[in-house]
């Protein structure tokens, strides 16, 4: 790209593992040759995963190069979309839907469970940098409220016990991943996803 | 009798897969087009004989809205299916992805034959990773039989479906953001005309249906458009999915009969949870106004008759409400959304959702006016016909709906600083 201030060291292909320049060049060959922007949503989910479940101006400015598209194409679609997170936030994002049918059902039950059990409000992230809980609107999951996602995954019907156990569940795949840690010395190229029971 | 058209093989084992959806005369519309048996021309013809109305809330007939692509324009066209499920208390086009996606798929490649468009994208929402995963495997077991790709079957007809994500914007589902975003842009809806049927995708002509609505298609050509139609009542054909949530005891998608009487579909929900009574029920997800217990205790759930009580049938969420809900705490939820969602393009939509919001929380923090509720009324009506798209109508309507008939609940909270019903 033209920006001066770019730092041209930071290829995409030098920010992500291979495997998420792979599952990119899937989406791009879902759209026309001639179009480069209808990719880049689907990018930006891809490297944001990659990257600590958040985007910073140089990994939107990494996709623009990639993508062949104008920096502000990607900041555009970046700020539009609320699952982008443009500042730091925890490994594990805590989404709880507070919309009317979760409302009607507990909600707010569940984002002071959450409050009380991480130490943090709505809305911010802990100190460990593990979690970040934040409310969001209707996931069309509403027979199974109140809901929240954790990342990429949904639970349904939750109650007290319910969310104890997706928290100790965390907290363990926690305690394994810094096992494998340990013993490896490559400790930042971990992903969570890799750390199986 | 439920589950006859998208939930068809709800019933079987795996219900997703290629087997599944086979043995209950999946593909098998598929088959006979290749084969010659039926035109383009019967298919429309069939869907108008149906009365098969838009499945994702405008209820417009998907007959009507098929025979607007122009099939002999040379040049590339696009069959969309909008799966950006958003409207608050809509869960049904998740289940079809997740429990039918075959159905789905041979809606749209049907859709694509009618419309001589080779390309189609299914638009699901962000958050749909599971949905996707589902569709990704019924693609791969769809392009493997040859049912999409090139010469489908040994016919001339070729057609390619590619699934898309957004990444949360409930504007999406507004069907010309939904072709923006799809161009891999902010989903800022387009002025109409020209409609997506001759400026779509890529600038191309393009169909935009509701996921329930390709979906019912397969099933209509199968048994014919009479059947469909008579399954529900004239001008209202066939099955709708009804998302029921909120105070019932057995929340769930009931695919059932249009026309079925509210109170049916209550009791299929199993009743307002812990023996409560009822209070009122928002009919067709969040943008529909609400109606009283009394109403829609003697209305039948289909377009018309949830029209003429003062709704809509919408998306066909049904939130069930108990007497114990708070019409003050659920308006200002609804208005938060709104305010959360508008794309900030036309200013009565971005600064008057924002206004409804701060007023009905201000009320709700006790620092209501008595003079707030005329405004709000007087900013609902200055937001309605007056944008680009239809989320500052659908903003609008529930606060005017809130107001009629539950004005006394609001003005106590204003005289009393505190809610009426949970004191």
């Amino acid at each position: 790209m033209t920006d001066l201030n770019y730092d041209q060291t930071l290829h995409l292909k030098n920010i992500v593992p291979q495997r998420a320049i792979e599952e990119i060049d899937l989406w791009i060959k879902k759209y026309p040759e001639e179009r480069k922007r209808p990719p880049i949503i689907a990018a930006l989910k891809v490297v944001q995963e990659h990257n600590g479940n958040y985007l910073t101006e140089e990994t939107m400015q990494a996709v623009a190069e990639y993508l062949d598209v104008p920096d502000v194409a990607v900041y555009e679609v970046a700020t539009f979309y609320s699952m982008f997170h443009l500042d730091k936030v925890g490994r594990y994002v805590i989404s709880v839907c507070n919309n009317i049918s979760c409302s009607l059902r507990g909600a707010d039950k569940v984002i002071e469970q959450l409050q009380s059990r991480l130490n943090i409000r709505a809305g911010e992230t802990s100190d460990d940098g593990l979690y970040t809980i934040k409310t969001v609107e209707c996931m069309a999951a509403c027979a199974g409220a109140p809901m929240l996602e954790v990342n990429k995954t949904y639970y349904e019907n939750l109650t007290e016990e319910k969310i104890d156990k997706i928290l100790s569940d965390i907290a363990a795949m926690e305690l394994k991943r810094a096992a494998v840690r340990s013993t490896i010395d490559d400790a930042a190229s971990i992903e969570p996803s890799e750390v199986k029971d | 009798m439920t589950n006859e058209v998208c939930f068809r093989t709800l019933h079987l084992e795996m219900p997703w897969s290629l087997e599944a959806y086979e043995s209950v005369g999946g593909y098998s519309t598929l088959k006979r087009i290749v084969a010659g048996e039926l035109s383009f021309e019967t298919i429309i013809d069939e869907l108008k004989l149906s009365a098969l109305r838009g499945r994702g809330g405008a209820g417009f007939p998907t007959g009507l809205k098929w025979s607007f692509m122009p099939r002999n324009l040379a040049g590339q066209k696009y069959v969309v299916c909008n799966s950006d499920e958003g409207e608050p208390g809509t869960f049904k086009d998740r289940d079809i992805l997740r429990y039918n996606p075959h159905q789905l798929i041979e809606g749209m490649i049907i859709a694509g034959y009618v419309m001589n468009a080779t390309v189609g994208y299914n638009y699901m929402r962000g958050e749909f990773y599971e949905p996707l995963e589902r569709m990704e495997i019924a693609l791969a077991e769809a392009r493997k039989k040859n049912y999409i790709g090139n010469n489908i079957l040994g016919s001339d007809i070729n057609f390619e479906l590619h699934n898309h994500m957004g990444a949360g914007a409930y504007i999406c589902g507004e069907e010309t953001a939904l072709i923006e975003s799809i161009e891999g842009k902010k989903g800022q809806p387009r002025f109409k005309p020209p409609f997506p049927a001759n400026y779509g995708v890529f600038g191309r002509p393009t169909n935009v249906n509701n996921t329930e609505s390709y979906a019912s298609v397969p099933a209509i050509l199968q048994h014919g458009g009479q059947w469909f139609l008579e399954l529900g009542k004239p001008g209202n054909g066939g099955t709708k999915i009804f998302s029921v949530s909120g105070h019932v005891n057995k929340p769930g998608n009931f695919e059932v009969n249009l026309g079925t009487k509210f109170s049916d579909l209550l009791a299929m929900a199993g009743g307002v949870h812990g023996g409560k009574k009822l209070k009122a029920v928002i009919p067709g997800g969040s943008s529909s106004p609400i109606l009283n217990a009394d109403t829609v205790m003697n209305i039948s759930m289909d377009y018309d008759a949830i029209g003429k009580a003062g709704s809509m049938l919408g998306s066909g969420a049904v939130i069930v409400l108990d007497e114990t809900t708070c019409i003050v705490e659920l308006a200002a939820t609804t208005a938060h959304f709104y305010y959360e969602e508008s794309c900030g393009q036309c200013s009565p939509c971005r600064e008057g959702t924002g206004w409804m919001s701060r007023v009905i929380h201000r009320i709700l923090k006790g620092e209501g006016r008595p003079e707030d509720l005329d405004n709000l009324d007087r900013v609902a009506s200055n937001i309605m016909g007056r944008t680009i798209c239809a989320l500052g109508d659908a903003a609008a309507m529930p606060i005017k709906g809130f107001l009629k008939h539950f004005r006394h609940e609001f003005e106590y909270m204003i005289e009393h600083k505190r809610s009426m019903v949970k004191g």
